[in-house]
C-alpha cells in the first residue's frame, strides 16, 4: 500500500464521510444503504487511487463512486425500481464518471445533523447517530465511548434510523421559524459530545479525547454552513477555549488541576487566539446567547496570563448575564464564586449561604467545595474543614475526591 | 403521512372535557389535514374487553389503570412528523394535558 494513498483516503474519510452520506440519504432515502455505499465507496478509492492516482476532488469522486453503487444495488432488488429511476435521475442530470465538475451540496450535511438531532429521537440516539453517519464513526468506537455494549449501541442506532423512517422525521434543515427551537437541539448534542470527551480521565480513555476533537470538527462544519447563527460560532469558541487548557487539566497521577494552579504555558495559544477572534467577531452581532456568554467567560480565564491578572469583576457581570438567559442555581453558584474573587471571601459567601438557603443545589458537592474555600480565605478554619469534609461525602469522582481531601489538609 | 394524536390527560383535565377544542377542529378540517376524531367519555365509563378461550371477559374500567387516561383522539393527514408537530401543538389540550403523536402502520 502505498503511503501517500492511504492517508489521502484517510483524510477523505474524515472530511467527506458526512458529506457523502448526507447525500446519498437525500438521494435514496434510506439511511442503511447510504452508510453501506459510502463505505463500498471508500474501499474502491483504496483500490483504485493508488493505479489511478489521486483526483482532484476526492469529494466529488467519493460521491460519485457511492452513487454508482446504490444504482447497483437498487438494480438488484425489485423494490428499489422506484428509487432507482429517481437516483438515475440524478445520475443522467450529473457529470462525467468521476465527478470532478459536481458542484457542492453544502446542505446535505446541514439536513443530516438537523435529522439526526431532531427533537422527536432520545438524546443519546441524537448523539450516536451523529456520530455514526455525520462523523463515520464505528459501532464498535462509538459504543466503547459511551460504556456500552456493541450490540446495544448497534440496537440504539437501528432504533434511532427505525423511528425516522416509520415517524416521517423529514431530512432537511428546518425553516426560519422553526430554527430558534431546532437550533439548541444540534449544539446540546455537540456540546454533549464535547463534554463526554473533556471530562474523560487520563490515558485511559483515550477514545473519549477523541470525542472532544470530532464535537470541534462538527461545530466548525456546522459554523461554516451556517455563518449567520452567532450561537454556533459561540458555542465552538467555548469549545476552542477550553480545549486549549486541556493539557493543563490533568496532571501525572490522572489528578484534576484546577485553573488557577495549572501551568499556564502548557496552554495552546493559537488555539485560544482562534477561540478569541472567533467570539469577538461574533459577539459583533449583537445577538448573544448562552454559549457566547460562556465562551466569553472562558476568554477571560484563557487570556489571563496569570492567576491574578483574572478579571473577575468581568466574569461576575457575565455570569449574571448567563444566569438571565438560561436561570440556574448552578450558574449562581459560580457567580458567587466570580463574586467572592472579585469583591473579596465576604461578599461570596453572603451569595453562597443564600443559595444553600434555597436548598436548591443540596447534594451537589460544589456547593460545600466553593464554601470551604470562602470560609477558608475568611480565616474560618474549622467551619472551612466541615465544609471541605461535606464536599468530599458528596464528590463522584475519585479524583475529585483526592483534590478535595488535598484541601483540606492544606488547611493544617 | 398518516398520524393519531392520543390526547391524554390526568383526573384534572376532565374539567376541560366539554371544553371543545376551541376552533381548533375547524381551523384543521378547512386546512385540509382532519381526517376524523372524537373527544372520549371518561375513562370511568369505560368496559374493557378479551375472548380467552373462546369466553368474553369483560371488566370495568379503561385497560390499564394509570394516571394519564386518554381523553380523545385525532386522525390527521400531513407531510411530516414536523407537520404533525405544528398541528397538536396548537391544540388546546396540549396545554394542560399531553399529546401522543403516533405514525399509521402502512397497509
Amino acid at each position: 500500500m502505498t503511503p501517500l494513498v492511504e492517508a489521502a483516503v484517510d483524510r477523505a474519510f474524515r472530511e467527506e464521510w458526512g458529506q457523502v452520506v448526507a447525500t446519498l440519504i437525500r438521494w435514496t432515502g434510506d439511511w442503511d444503504l447510504a452508510e453501506e455505499c459510502a463505505q463500498d465507496a471508500f474501499a474502491l478509492a483504496l483500490r483504485t487511487w493508488r493505479r489511478d492516482g489521486v483526483p482532484r476532488r476526492p469529494g466529488a469522486w467519493l460521491t460519485t463512486a457511492a452513487r454508482n453503487r446504490a444504482v447497483d444495488l437498487l438494480r438488484r432488488e425489485a423494490t428499489g425500481a422506484a428509487k432507482l429511476r429517481e437516483v438515475a435521475g440524478v445520475l443522467r442530470t450529473g457529470d462525467d464518471a468521476f465527478g470532478d465538475d459536481e458542484p457542492d451540496v453544502p446542505d446535505d450535511r446541514l439536513r443530516l445533523i438537523f435529522t439526526c438531532c431532531h427533537p422527536a429521537l432520545a438524546l443519546e440516539a441524537r448523539v450516536a447517530l451523529t456520530l455514526r453517519t455525520l462523523a463515520g464513526l464505528g459501532t464498535a468506537e462509538i459504543a466503547r465511548a459511551f460504556l456500552v455494549g456493541e450490540q446495544a449501541m448497534a440496537k440504539r442506532l437501528a432504533r434511532a434510523k427505525q423511528k425516522i423512517r416509520h415517524a416521517g422525521i423529514p431530512y432537511r434543515v428546518p425553516p426560519a421559524h422553526l430554527l430558534p427551537e431546532r437550533l439548541p437541539a444540534v449544539l446540546a448534542v455537540l456540546y454533549l459530545l464535547f463534554n463526554e470527551g473533556y471530562s474523560a480521565t487520563a490515558g485511559a480513555d483515550l477514545v473519549r479525547h477523541d470525542l472532544a476533537d470530532e464535537a470541534i470538527r462538527l461545530a466548525r462544519v456546522l459554523v461554516r454552513l451556517m455563518p449567520d447563527e452567532p450561537e454556533a460560532a459561540g458555542l465552538l469558541a467555548l469549545m476552542l477555549l477550553h480545549h486549549a487548557r486541556r493539557a493543563a487539566r490533568l496532571d501525572e497521577a490522572g489528578d484534576l488541576v484546577v485553573l488557577e494552579d495549572q501551568d499556564r504555558g502548557r496552554w495552546d495559544t493559537a488555539q485560544i487566539a482562534e477561540g478569541v477572534s472567533l467570539l469577538d467577531g461574533t459577539l459583533r452581532r449583537g445577538r448573544p446567547g448562552p454559549y457566547q456568554v460562556q465562551a466569553a467567560i472562558a476568554a477571560c480565564h484563557a487570556t489571563a496570563a496569570r492567576p491574578e491578572d483574572t478579571d473577575w469583576a468581568q466574569i461576575a457581570v457575565l455570569y449574571e448575564r448567563l444566569a438571565r438567559l438560561v436561570p440556574s442555581p448552578v450558574v449562581e453558584l459560580n457567580r458567587a464564586v466570580a463574586v467572592g474573587m472579585a469583591y473579596g471571601p465576604a461578599a461570596g459567601l453572603a451569595l453562597v449561604d443564600a443559595l444553600r438557603e434555597t436548598g436548591a443545589l443540596a447534594g451537589y458537592h460544589l456547593l460545600p467545595a466553593a464554601r470551604a474555600d470562602l470560609l477558608r480565605r475568611l480565616g474560618r478554619t474549622a467551619e472551612a474543614a466541615d465544609a471541605y469534609r461535606e464536599a468530599a461525602g458528596l464528590a463522584t469522582t475519585e479524583a475529585e475526591r483526592r483534590y478535595l481531601a488535598r484541601r483540606l489538609a492544606a488547611l493544617g | 403521512m398518516k398520524y393519531v394524536l392520543l390526547i391524554c390527560g390526568d383526573e384534572s383535565a376532565a374539567e376541560h372535557a366539554d371544553d371543545g377544542c376551541g376552533g381548533w377542529s375547524e381551523k384543521m378540517a378547512e386546512r385540509g389535514v382532519l381526517r376524523g376524531g372524537a373527544g372520549l367519555r371518561p375513562p370511568s365509563d369505560a368496559t374493557t374487553l378479551r375472548v380467552r378461550e373462546g369466553e368474553v371477559l369483560l371488566s370495568d374500567g379503561p385497560f390499564a389503570e394509570t394516571k394519564e387516561q386518554l381523553g380523545g383522539f385525532c386522525l390527521i393527514e400531513c407531510a411530516d412528523l414536523d407537520e404533525a408537530i405544528e398541528i397538536a401543538a396548537a391544540h388546546p389540550a396540549a396545554a394542560y394535558g399531553t399529546i401522543e403523536i403516533r405514525p399509521l402502520l402502512d397497509l
